[in-house]
Formats: C-alpha cells, sequence, structure tokens
C-alpha cells in the first residue's frame, strides 16, 4: 500500500514537473471536441444530438494521447527495470500508474466535459448523464489502457499499435457511455446503462492490473 | 546476514547461448568482478541475477530469501534511471521512498547519498543539467539511498573522472565492510581488493 502512494505521488509529480504534462490531454481533448462544430456546421439541433457521441469517442483518444508515456518514459531511461528490481509489489506499480494516468487525463475530462457539451447546444439532462457516465466510465479507459501500454514496450512505432491494440476493448465503455447519455436525455432513465459502466469498471479494477502484471514479467524477455 | 550463489547458471539471447554452468557463491563481504569481451554475456548475466531476464538454465538465489517488504538487491544497467525533469534531490528522494524509508530517515538517506558522490552542490539543480558524469554519480548515489545486500553493477564507472571512480570504490568497500555483497561488470581496472574473478567469452561460441 505504501509502494502504491510513491508510484503514484512520483508519477504526478513527474506530470507537474514536465511542462504541459498535467492539461495536455484536456487540452487536445477540448480542441478536439471544439473542432467538430466547424465540420458539421452549427446547427443546434445536429449538435445536440452529436454531442455525447464526439465528447465520448474524444474522451477515447485524449486518453490514448497519454498512454505510451505511461511506461515508455520508464521503460527508456532504465526507471522500469528500478521499479522492477525493487520491493514494490507489480499490482502496486500498475494500479499507481493507472491511478495517476486518470488524475492527469480523465479527471480533468470530467470538468471540461459539462462546458464543452454547453456549448454543442446538449440539453441539462443529456450532461449531467455525460459526466456520470464519463465519471465511471474513464478509470476504466486507464486501467485498461496500461495493459496496452506494457505490451508495445520495446516495440517500433509503439503508439500506433497501441491504438490499434487498446481502442477495440475500448468500445463496450464507448457503447455505454453513450447509451447513458441518450437514455438520460429521453427521459428512460439512465441507471441501466449506469449500471453497466460500473460493473465494467469493476471487472477491470480487479483484472487489469492482473494482466498488466503479467505483462510486465514478460517485458524484460523481449527487451 | 544473507549469502548470494547460483548453480549451473545458463544465459542465452535467443538461440545464441552465451555463457553455461556459471558457479560462484558469495559470503557477506565478498565481491565478484565480471570481465569478459564485447558481446560474452556480461549485461546478460547480471540481468538475469537480477531476475530481469529469465536464465536459460539453472538458477541464482539469494539466501535467506529478503522480506517481502524489503529491497533484496540494486540493479544498476547501462541506464541511469534519471528524472530529467526533477531536481538531484528529488531522484535520490524517489529511491529512498521505494525502498520505503520516509521522514527524517529519508533525509538522511539523501544527505549521505549525495555527499558520498560528492552531489551536494548539484542537489537543487534539475538532473537535466548535469554532465555525463554527474548523471552516472547520481544513479550510483540509487546503492546508498535505501539498503540492499546484494548489488549489481553493469559498467559503474562509465563517463567517470578518476576521483569519482575513487568515491564509486569507497562506497563498495564501505559496503562490503557493513556484510553488503557486489557484482561488477567492467572493462576499467577498478581497485576491489580480493575479489573473486569471472570471466566470460571463452567458454563458448557460435549458436546452440
Amino acid at each position: 500500500m505504501r509502494h502504491l502512494l510513491v508510484i503514484l505521488t512520483q508519477d504526478m509529480r513527474l506530470a507537474r514537473a514536465e511542462a504541459g504534462g498535467v492539461l495536455l490531454a484536456v487540452q487536445f481533448f477540448a480542441i478536439g471536441a471544439l473542432i467538430f462544430p466547424l465540420g458539421l456546421g452549427p446547427s443546434a439541433e445536429l449538435l445536440g444530438r452529436l454531442g455525447a457521441g464526439l465528447l465520448s469517442v474524444m474522451a477515447l483518444f485524449a486518453t490514448l494521447l497519454a498512454l505510451d508515456r505511461m511506461f515508455g518514459q520508464e521503460y527508456e531511461d532504465g526507471s522500469l527495470d528500478v521499479l522492477l528490481t525493487s520491493a514494490c509489489p507489480l499490482w502496486a506499480i500498475v494500479l499507481g500508474k493507472s491511478i495517476a494516468h486518470w488524475l492527469v487525463t480523465g479527471a480533468p475530462i470530467i470538468v471540461a466535459a459539462p462546458l464543452l457539451g454547453l456549448l454543442l447546444q446538449m440539453s441539462n439532462d443529456a450532461i449531467a448523464g455525460l459526466a456520470l457516465a464519463l465519471l465511471l466510465g474513464t478509470p476504466t479507459l486507464s486501467l485498461v489502457g496500461a495493459v496496452g501500454a506494457i505490451l508495445i514496450l520495446g516495440a517500433r512505432r509503439g503508439s500506433v499499435l497501441l491504438a490499434l491494440l487498446v481502442l477495440p476493448l475500448y468500445i463496450p465503455v464507448l457503447i455505454f457511455m453513450v447509451g447513458a447519455v441518450q437514455s438520460a436525455e429521453t427521459g428512460i432513465g439512465l441507471e441501466a446503462h449506469v449500471s453497466i459502466l460500473a460493473a465494467i469498471l469493476l471487472f477491470a479494477a480487479v483484472l487489469a492490473p492482473w494482466a498488466s502484471a503479467a505483462a510486465l514479467k514478460m517485458v524484460g524477455e523481449v527487451g | 546476514m544473507q549469502t548470494f550463489s547460483t548453480t549451473g547458471l545458463c544465459g542465452a539471447r535467443g538461440d545464441h547461448w552465451l555463457f553455461e554452468d556459471i558457479d560462484f557463491s558469495l559470503s557477506p563481504g565478498d565481491a565478484l568482478l565480471v570481465t569478459g569481451p564485447n558481446g560474452a554475456g556480461k549485461s546478460t548475466l547480471l540481468r538475469i541475477l537480477a531476475g530481469l531476464l529469465p536464465a536459460a538454465d539453472g538458477h541464482a538465489e539469494i539466501m535467506p530469501a529478503s522480506a517481502p517488504d524489503s529491497t533484496a538487491l540494486h540493479y544498476l544497467g547501462h541506464a541511469n534511471a534519471i528524472k530529467l525533469a526533477l531536481l538531484v534531490e528529488q531522484n535520490i528522494g524517489f529511491w529512498a521512498s521505494l525502498g520505503l524509508i520516509g521522514g527524517a530517515e529519508k533525509a538522511a538517506a539523501i544527505e549521505q547519498a549525495l555527499n558520498s558522490f560528492n552531489l551536494l552542490e548539484l542537489r537543487d539543480l534539475p538532473a537535466r543539467f548535469l554532465s555525463a558524469g554527474q548523471k552516472r554519480r547520481l544513479a550510483l548515489s540509487r546503492l546508498l539511498a535505501s539498503p540492499a545486500p546484494l548489488w549489481l553493477l553493469d559498467e559503474p564507472t562509465t563517463a567517470l573522472d578518476t576521483a569519482s571512480t575513487a568515491l564509486f570504490e569507497r562506497a563498495v568497500a564501505t559496503h562490503r565492510a557493513q556484510g553488503g555483497m557486489a557484482i561488477v561488470a567492467t572493462h576499467q581496472p577498478l581497485d576491489i581488493p580480493s575479489a573473486q574473478q569471472l570471466h566470460l567469452g571463452d567458454m563458448l561460441s557460435g549458436a546452440a
């Protein structure tokens, strides 16, 4: 448990120390969401209908953006060897880094999404639904993304490979995030979708660190 | 006090066997110098000993095994494992925390690590401003940031000047005097008294 905090603190300190590290993902999220209306036209009705989907897809992309640095830098500068030979358990390395990744990408996105929702003419119900869906969906993205981030270590053109590897795994989260917003909008109630998002998160919280730890064990063998 | 030994250790990269049947045993205070030409498998041996690579055959173990929360070994590879965006002091602080050292003990450990490798004046500098030799000294200071019975050092004195090499030799001597063990792969003549020798490179050649 103390190791988990050590890893988390170090990653947050690194994110702060590197220029633009903390806000990079959310800036990408915002600029992406703002560019869509320029392509789709200013029709309020159209944007309101597409808003939830646009913001959810942008959230996936923004998550992906910071993912290859999650372990990539550690791998290149030798820090990963230090972590792996320390007494720090593998699950603590993975979970600490996943939480740090979420704090730097997922959390700011949740804050920014309602504002962007307003800009995209989404209804208040839809915006509230989106915020809740992102709250439950983005941690899953970080946890599952960690597995992919480890698997691509040592590969050339790793970040492209990472997108191909991780985006298909993000599809269920995307579907239920958008589903939650739609059902909130139509007044059916979003409990069903939100429950499934929560269930996916619980599964990911248990299984993803385990899978990541298994992947970490193999890193040395290919490197 | 722990001992470290290998039995019938073999190493390979892909299908290419580098060495086989390496047997040695280190008692507290012992050191082992690993020498051999480029490509002889020195780095592979150290990575296997660190547990970062699987052995092709045989095994290595620390007896008795370290407690789950204590660091069994420090591995220093070619990469310095330094975070360039952080200060010198913050780098050492992280390594101390990783060894679960906190509070006043941590401050003392940082001070000692800085002092032993003559880094006190650089403590508030971002690591990206350091020269190659200074970075190597910072990497070496990790050995002192938290205690571990076994040091695995791969070309530790790369980029070091003679004065810094002497600091390194003194750190190894102190570590051994406290009952620690060290395995050092090197090309340079190092003053590590009464060390065991292991020469790789003339045992095997060609593919298996």
